[in-house]
């Protein structure tokens, strides 16, 4: 016997303005809350450079020559010379993590998955069930 | 098949004006901008030579997502494209998933764009003597201005697109003869490439920023409600589309790493610009400043179009709040989604820094390339080939598949090497919309409405 088909309710437009307004905010989290915590680009770390010259930078006659173009100088970064290329020269990811991070990370994404296929499944299953089983 | 939406009472739809130059137009015009900015800071995880290797990977990353999206997309000839087709053959939630996956890949590369093209805008403007101009402004009125374009219609907006698009890669190839990659004169990788810095582990971080080169191809499809053949026109546009990428993707890493440090190229706003630079041609720099503002504003343009498209699907669906799901009378565009995502964009592009923002933006395609994979063997099981009509039937199947799959996990701990932070946040933020949607929106959601492809039942049900 065919059942009857959802009818849903209709949604109020107050109802739908705090929709939408719960998903700027939502989205505004996932921007903000990285960056108001100083977490984004924690992946990142300075060498320490004894030598600022180009050669103590590691820097060969041809790196110098287009540093130079570009407007770099070297020695230290200080407030006279901001355009020492020391700082981006020294800057480096730092690669070494924890294995229960990877482990938490690899869980919370492949969980993620899991949980939305499976929950659509049964959402599928309605679908499929009123679209076909109600001609 | 074309969806309509009720405004006053009379049934209007999107119109189909669009042909396969304008569906390569709106995927190479999304990504072009990937080979003017962004790839580079794969140089800068893992070094020169590991960018190259991220480059081909990647590329063979999107040759899967290109032919998977092909067969799919014209089947599933539906705006909203990859949301649509989750909707057909996996379920709601993954649907609702999808469509936020896109309309924030789109967004966050819109605002990227605002940002880079802010930047150039500024630099050139110091040079020039004007040491006070502000990249801010620039900011505002390109996603403003951009906004009003897709508002006003499609068909100006992707002529506009297949137009600076395709002067932005001429632009490039101009450079790449001009710099006369047979010789030495500005080509020094000898002197310049310095193997792997962070060794292995590098290559496998700089697939992060590797897939730069290509994010957004597979947007062709967004305008599948809008092209006059789909069956013919979308695997066309799509395919050439990554063609023409790989040869862009590959000649930019030559010209670039060839003329410029590692450790500048790694964490420069505009790479392409600043090899034009070294070169000491004013008509390059000219040029190549064009092209990078052309790329940035068809690349925001594609993703206006593409994102707000994507919304407007989840709202005519009731996924979102049904006001998303209208069509402007006139002008026959989805204009309040278009006008809801101004103020996304220029939070992020305002606010946030360049990598971050395209960070979200990569995560956002990594997990949508994810639910592709899976997407496409469920699909061949529900309908076995000869059920049911294929514009286009990919090879090997499920061998790209599974090679998609396999760069996705790859590609998730690329990401968690160094923006791991970020991968979480993303992910949080996906748990607690999925949750809000199956606990609260779905039940303003039809049930059987939403399958609308005249196929038979699937396999299995």
């Amino acid at each position: 016997m065919a059942k009857t088909p959802y009818k849903p309710p209709t949604q109020s437009l107050l109802g739908q303005t705090f929709d939408t307004l719960f998903l700027l905010a939502l989205v505004m989290a996932a921007l903000f809350i990285p960056l108001y915590l100083g977490l984004a680009g924690g992946g990142k770390t300075t060498l320490e450079l004894k030598d600022t010259t180009w050669a103590g930078m590691g820097q060969n006659a041809t790196m110098q020559a287009q540093w130079e173009k570009l407007g770099f100088t070297a020695g230290p970064k200080t407030e006279e010379n901001a355009t020492s290329a020391a700082e981006l020269i020294s800057s480096r990811f730092d690669y070494s993590f924890e294995p229960v991070e990877l482990a938490i990370t690899a869980l919370v994404v492949i969980g993620y998955f899991f949980i939305v296929f499976h929950w659509s499944k049964k959402e599928y299953r309605d679908v499929i069930d009123e679209r076909f089983n109600n001609k | 098949m074309t969806q309509t939406t009720a405004v006053h009472g009379e049934r209007i739809s999107l119109l189909r004006v669009l042909g396969p130059g304008h569906v390569w137009a709106l995927g190479v015009g999304i990504v072009l901008v990937g080979e003017y900015m962004g790839w580079n800071f794969a140089v800068g995880k893992g070094g020169a030579i590991a960018a190259l290797i991220a480059c081909w990977v990647a590329g063979l990353l999107y040759t899967c997502v290109a032919m998977i999206d092909s067969e799919v997309t014209s089947t599933v000839a539906a705006a909203g494209g990859q949301y649509a087709q989750a909707k057909h053959i996996v379920g709601p939630l993954m649907a609702f998933n999808v469509g936020l996956f896109l309309v924030f890949a789109y967004t966050m590369l819109e605002a990227a764009n605002a940002i880079t093209l802010g930047y150039l805008v500024q630099t050139v403007g110091s040079m020039a003597g004007f040491a006070d101009t502000h990249d801010k402004p620039f900011i505002v009125l390109t996603i403003m201005f951009l906004a009003w374009l897709n508002y006003r219609g499609v068909y100006a907006t992707l002529t506009f697109n297949l137009v600076i698009t395709a002067i932005a890669f001429v632009a490039i190839w101009v450079l790449f003869f001009a710099v006369q990659p047979w010789s030495s004169v500005y080509m020094k990788h000898g002197d310049l490439l310095t193997g792997l810095p962070y060794g292995w582990l590098g290559v496998l971080a700089a697939l992060h920023f590797g897939m730069w080169y290509y994010l957004g191809i597979e947007g062709t499809t967004q305008a599948a409600e809008e092209v006059r053949s789909p069956a013919r026109a979308l695997p066309l546009g799509t395919m050439t589309g990554i063609i023409t990428l790989l040869i862009a993707a590959t000649m930019t890493w030559y010209i670039c790493a060839g003329i410029m440090p590692w450790e500048y190229l790694g964490q420069a706003v505009t790479p392409l610009f600043d090899a034009a630079r070294l070169t000491d041609s004013t008509l390059l720099m000219v040029l190549l400043f064009i092209g990078t503002i052309f790329s940035t504003l068809a690349s925001a343009n594609g993703c206006i179009n593409d994102a707000s498209r994507a919304w407007f699907s989840m709202g005519r669906d009731r996924y979102l709040p049904q006001v998303f799901g209208a069509v402007h009378p006139k002008y026959r565009t989805p204009y309040r989604a278009i006008v809801f995502l101004v103020p996304v964009a220029l939070v992020f592009a305002y606010f946030a820094p360049l990598d971050q923002v395209i960070t979200f933006s990569i995560l956002s395609g990594l997990l949508e390339y994810t639910f592709m994979a899976i997407n496409v063997i469920m699909f061949r099981q529900k309908w076995p080939l000869g059920v049911i009509k294929r514009g286009y039937v990919h090879p090997f199947h499920p061998l790209p598949a599974l090679v998609l799959l396999l760069l996705c996990s790859v590609t998730y701990f690329a990401v968690f090497l160094g923006y791991g932070t970020q991968l979480i946040a993303m992910m949080v933020f996906y748990i607690v919309a999925s949750l809000w949607f199956a606990f609260h929106r779905y039940k303003f959601v039809r049930r059987g409405a939403q399958f609308t492809m005249p196929w038979p039942k699937p396999v299995g049900y």
